[in-house]
C-alpha cells in the first residue's frame, strides 16, 4: 500500500468520526439549552465553540450565540473546517481517491451523505427539530461503520481507517469532557437539579446515560461520569477504550510490517496509563489539567503517526 | 467485409449469418446492455475541454473480423517495424549510423522538438526503447495495409481491446462457441512480463506512473495497474535518495525498479525538463541515466513517431534490418521540401494535411471533406511554416458493417494493435483495437471526435 492511500484512509475515518462528535456536541448544547434560563442557554451554545476551537472565527461573522448561530456555522458552513458538512465533504474527497481501496458499499454510503447534506442549512432542520437531524448524523456515521464493518478487507487499509476513528475519537471525548469539566469536579458539584440535567446531557450525548444507569445503579455522581468517560474500559466512546483500540491496531501493524515506531510506544504508554490509573490519581492532578494534557499528547500521536507512516508526502 | 468485387470474405461468413437471422430490436436491446455494463464497470473517458465530464466512447456490438492468414501478415509487418524502430533510437542516441549514412536529412532528427538530448549517450536497461507500441494500420485492398501512425510513447487504448471482449462475451457466448476467436485477454500478463524483463534488478518492483484522476486515460491506468497486482502511483508517491527511486509505504520506503510510466517526457522529472511539471519526480533522470530505474517506454521514443520522421520508416527497416517493409506506409509528402509544398499546394482537396507534432486528430485538414475556407486557412499556415506538417493522400479505407440509428450500415475502421518488446521477445496479442468513425463518409476515429470502438476477432488458423 502507498502512504498516500494510508493517508486517505487515516483522514476519511478521522473526518467521518468528527462529523458524528460535532452532532453530538450540538446534541448536548441544544439539550441543555432547552433546560437554562435565556442568559445561561447562551452560554450552552457557545460551549461548543470552545470544544473545537474557532470562536475567534464565529465571532468575526456573528456576535450572538444562540440556536440559529451556532447550528448554522457548525452544521453547514462550508467556510468553517470545522462544520459537519466540510467534514463530510473532505471524507467523501479523501473516499474518491480511494475507489481502488474501500469498497463500493463504502462508497456509496459516503457518497449518499453527501448528496443529501447538500444545500441543506438551518431552517431545513428547525422545521423538523434539531434532534433529528443531529440523529441522522450518527445514523449516517454508523451506517458508515457499519458498512465498512461488513464488507471490508481485514488488511492494513481497514487498520488505517479505524486508526483514524479512534485517534478522532479519543481527541473528541477529552474535549467534550473538558468543556464540562467544571462540572464534574467533586468539590464544586452541588447537586442542583440543573446539574443533574447537565450531567445527563453529557452521558447522553455520549451514548452513555443507560450505561450509567446500568453500571452504577445510582444517582448521576460527577466522579462516576468522569470515571466511565475516562477509564471504563467497556464503554465504548471513553478514553481508555479509545486507546485499547489504537494499541491494539499497533499491535496488528507491527506484526504486518515486522517493524516498531515511535508511535506504538507513545499510543501503549498511554493505554497503560488509563488501563492502570485511577480517579482519586487524576482528581488530585486535577481534571482540566488531566484533559489539557491528554489532548495534547493525542495530538502528538497523531504528528508522530503522519511522521512514522510517511503519510504526508 | 467485402472483397474489391463485392463478394463476401470468408472471415465473415458466420457473422452474416448471425447478422441477418437476428431480428432488428434484439440489437437495440443488446446494444443497451452493453451500455449499461460499460456504465457499471465505469469504462469512461474524460473529454478535455468539456467540464469534468465522464463519458462512455461509443462501443458497436458488431465485431470487426481478421482472417489469420491476414493476422500472420500483420503481426510479421508489427513485429518487423518495431524492431527497426527500437534500433533506430538506439542509433541515433548513440552512433548515429543512419544520419551519417544520410537515409534521414539531420537536422529532422537532431533539431526534433522529440529529440532528448538527455538520453543521448546512456543505454535504457537491456537496450529496450519501445516497450509499448501502438500502431495504427489500415486496410485498403485485399492484402494491402498501411501504417497510419506509431504511437511510440504512452499509446492508450488497449483497455478498451479487453474490455470490449469481456462485454461481448456477456452479450454473445454463443458467436464465440461457434467461431474459433484468438483470446486477448493474456496481454497484461504479456505486459507484466515485458515490464519485469526490462528490469535492471532481479526481482523487481514494478509500478504504473499516472499524472493522476484528471487525465482522460485515467481510468485505463487504474484498470492495468489492477489487472497486473501492481500499485498504481503518482509524481508525489515517489522520491529519489541516494541514486535510487522509492515509493513511499506506511512500512517504510521501497525501492522501484520498473516505472511503466503514462506521463510524457516533458512532465516526467522537473528538475530536468519542465520546471513546471507537478506530475513528476524530482531527480528521475538521473536514476534513470545511471541504469538503475528503467522507463517504458524509455525517455526520447517522441522522435521515431514524428510525422516526418514517419516518411522515413521503411528506409529504416532496409537500413536496419536488410528486409523489405511488410507493411506499407502512406505515401508522404514532406512540405519542408519545396517540390512537395509546390505539389500539396496545389492538390490541397485531395489531400489529408496533418501536423508533424499533432496526435489525436486535432490539427489535421481532411481535404475532400474541408470547406473553402478551412483549405484556404491550411494554405496560410502551410506557406508560414512548411516545417511543420506533412500531406497524405487519402486512402480508400475498408469499411465494416456498423450498428447505426437506422440500422447496419458500413463504416470506415482502423486498427490499433499494441506491441510488446522485451530483450527476449516480441509479443503481440491477436487483434487490437479497432476504431470506428461513426459518421457516414467520415475518416476520423479518435475517441475525442466522436469515434466509436468495436471487439476485434482474430479468427484461429487451426
Amino acid at each position: 500500500m502507498l502512504s498516500r492511500t494510508a493517508d486517505n484512509l487515516y483522514w476519511l475515518g478521522r473526518y467521518i468520526e468528527r462529523a458524528e462528535n460535532i452532532a453530538r456536541m450540538l446534541d448536548v448544547a441544544h439539550r441543555s439549552a432547552l433546560i437554562s434560563r435565556k442568559d445561561v442557554a447562551a452560554a450552552d451554545w457557545g460551549s461548543v465553540l470552545g470544544i473545537t476551537g474557532i470562536a475567534e472565527a464565529f465571532f468575526q461573522r456573528f456576535s450572538v450565540t444562540d440556536d440559529r448561530s451556532i447550528i448554522s456555522f457548525m452544521a453547514f458552513d462550508h467556510n468553517n473546517w470545522s462544520s459537519i458538512s466540510a467534514c463530510v465533504r473532505r471524507a467523501r474527497e479523501n473516499g474518491r481517491a480511494l475507489r481502488g481501496s474501500i469498497t463500493s458499499e463504502m462508497w456509496e454510503s459516503l457518497n449518499e451523505t453527501w448528496l443529501m447534506l447538500q444545500g441543506k442549512k438551518y431552517e431545513d432542520v428547525s422545521a423538523n427539530g434539531f434532534s433529528q437531524f443531529f440523529d441522522w448524523v450518527k445514523e449516517r456515521s454508523h451506517l458508515f461503520r457499519g458498512v465498512t464493518f461488513g464488507t471490508m478487507l481485514r488488511d492494513d487499509c481497514y487498520h488505517f481507517l479505524r486508526l483514524g476513528t479512534f485517534l478522532e475519537r479519543a481527541d473528541n471525548t477529552a474535549r467534550l469532557l473538558d468543556v464540562k469539566y467544571h462540572l464534574l469536579h467533586p468539590a464544586d458539584a452541588v447537586g442542583g437539579v440543573v446539574d443533574y440535567y447537565q450531567w445527563a446531557a453529557l452521558l447522553r450525548s455520549v451514548s452513555a446515560l443507560r450505561a450509567y444507569k446500568q453500571l452504577y445503579h445510582e444517582a448521576i455522581v460527577p466522579r462516576r461520569v468522569a470515571e466511565l468517560l475516562i477509564l471504563r474500559e467497556d464503554m465504548p466512546r471513553s478514553l481508555r477504550a479509545s486507546y485499547r483500540e489504537i494499541d491494539a491496531l499497533f499491535v496488528e501493524l507491527g506484526q504486518r510490517y515486522h517493524r516498531e515506531y515511535e508511535c506504538f510506544r507513545i499510543a501503549g504508554d498511554m493505554y497503560r496509563r488509563l488501563r492502570y490509573g485511577r480517579m482519586e490519581d487524576i482528581f488530585a492532578v486535577g481534571l482540566h489539567p488531566f484533559l489539557t494534557e491528554f489532548i495534547s499528547r493525542t495530538s502528538r500521536l497523531g504528528e508522530q503517526i503522519v511522521d512514522d507512516f510517511q503519510l504526508a508526502a | 467485409m467485402r472483397e474489391p468485387g463485392g463478394g463476401l470474405r470468408d472471415a465473415y461468413r458466420n457473422l452474416e449469418t448471425w447478422l441477418s437471422s437476428t431480428p432488428r430490436e434484439d440489437f437495440d436491446r443488446l446494444r443497451q446492455e452493453a451500455e449499461l455494463l460499460f456504465r457499471r464497470l465505469g469504462i469512461t473517458f474524460t473529454v478535455y475541454g468539456a467540464g469534468d465530464t465522464e463519458r462512455l466512447i461509443p462501443f458497436d456490438i458488431i465485431p470487426r473480423v481478421i482472417a489469420a492468414a491476414q493476422w500472420k501478415r500483420i503481426h510479421a509487418g508489427l513485429e518487423q517495424r518495431v524492431r527497426a524502430m527500437n534500433m533506430f533510437l538506439a542509433d541515433i542516441y548513440h552512433g548515429r549510423d543512419i544520419l551519417r549514412a544520410g537515409v534521414i536529412p539531420e537536422d529532422l532528427v537532431l533539431s526534433n522538438r522529440q529529440f532528448r538530448p538527455e538520453a543521448a549517450g546512456m543505454l535504457p536497461p537491456k537496450g529496450i526503447y519501445v516497450h509499448v507500441a501502438g500502431i495504427d494500420i489500415v486496410r485498403t485492398g485485399d492484402d494491402d495495409f498501411y501504417v497510419l501512425e506509431d504511437n511510440l510513447r504512452t499509446p492508450s487504448g488497449v483497455s478498451y481491446m479487453l474490455e470490449n471482449r469481456v462485454i461481448m462475451m456477456r452479450l454473445f457466448p454463443e458467436l464465440f462457441a461457434q467461431n474459433r476467436i484468438a483470446p486477448v485477454d493474456h496481454y497484461p500478463e504479456e505486459l507484466l512480463n515485458a515490464l519485469r524483463a526490462a528490469s535492471p534488478a532481479p526481482d523487481p518492483t514494478v509500478v504504473v506512473l499516472t499524472p493522476g484522476p484528471e487525465n482522460s486515460a485515467y481510468f485505463e491506468h487504474a484498470f492495468l495497474a489492477e489487472q497486473m497486482g501492481l500499485v498504481l502511483v503518482e509524481g508525489q508517491d515517489l522520491f529519489v535518495a541516494n541514486g535510487y527511486v522509492y515509493m513511499r509505504t506506511p512500512a517504510g520506503s521501497q525501492r522501484v525498479d520498473v516505472i511503466y510510466r503514462r506521463i510524457d517526457d516533458d512532465f516526467i522529472d522537473p528538475l530536468a525538463l519542465r520546471q513546471d511539471s507537478l506530475l513528476g519526480v524530482p531527480g528521475l533522470l538521473s536514476v534513470y541515466r545511471s541504469g538503475r530505474v528503467a522507463l517504458a517506454n524509455a525517455i526520447g521514443t517522441g522522435v521515431a513517431d514524428d510525422k516526418a520522421v514517419y516518411a522515413f520508416a521503411p528506409d529504416i527497416i532496409r537500413f536496419y534490418l536488410n528486409q523489405e517493409p511488410i507493411l506499407q506506409n502512406v505515401p508522404t509528402y514532406l512540405c519542408r521540401r519545396p517540390d512537395d509544398l509546390k505539389y500539396v499546394l496545389a492538390n490541397l482537396p485531395e489531400l489529408v494535411v496533418k501536423e508533424v507534432h499533432g496526435s489525436g486528430g486535432y490539427g489535421m485538414l481532411i481535404g475532400p471533406a474541408a470547406t473553402k475556407s478551412q483549405i484556404n486557412d491550411f494554405r496560410k499556415r502551410l506557406q508560414a511554416k512548411p516545417d511543420g506538417y506533412i500531406a497524405q493522400p487519402t486512402l480508400a479505407l475498408s469499411t465494416c458493417p456498423t450498428f447505426v440509428k437506422r440500422g447496419i450500415a458500413p463504416r470506415h475502421v482502423d486498427l490499433r494493435p499494441f506491441v510488446l518488446t522485451s530483450a527476449e521477445q516480441v509479443r503481440i496479442v491477436p487483434g487490437g483495437l479497432t476504431r470506428v468513425a461513426l459518421e457516414k463518409g467520415s475518416l476520423v476515429v479518435n475517441s475525442s471526435q466522436g469515434g466509436g470502438t468495436k471487439d476485434t476477432w482474430v479468427l484461429d488458423a487451426s
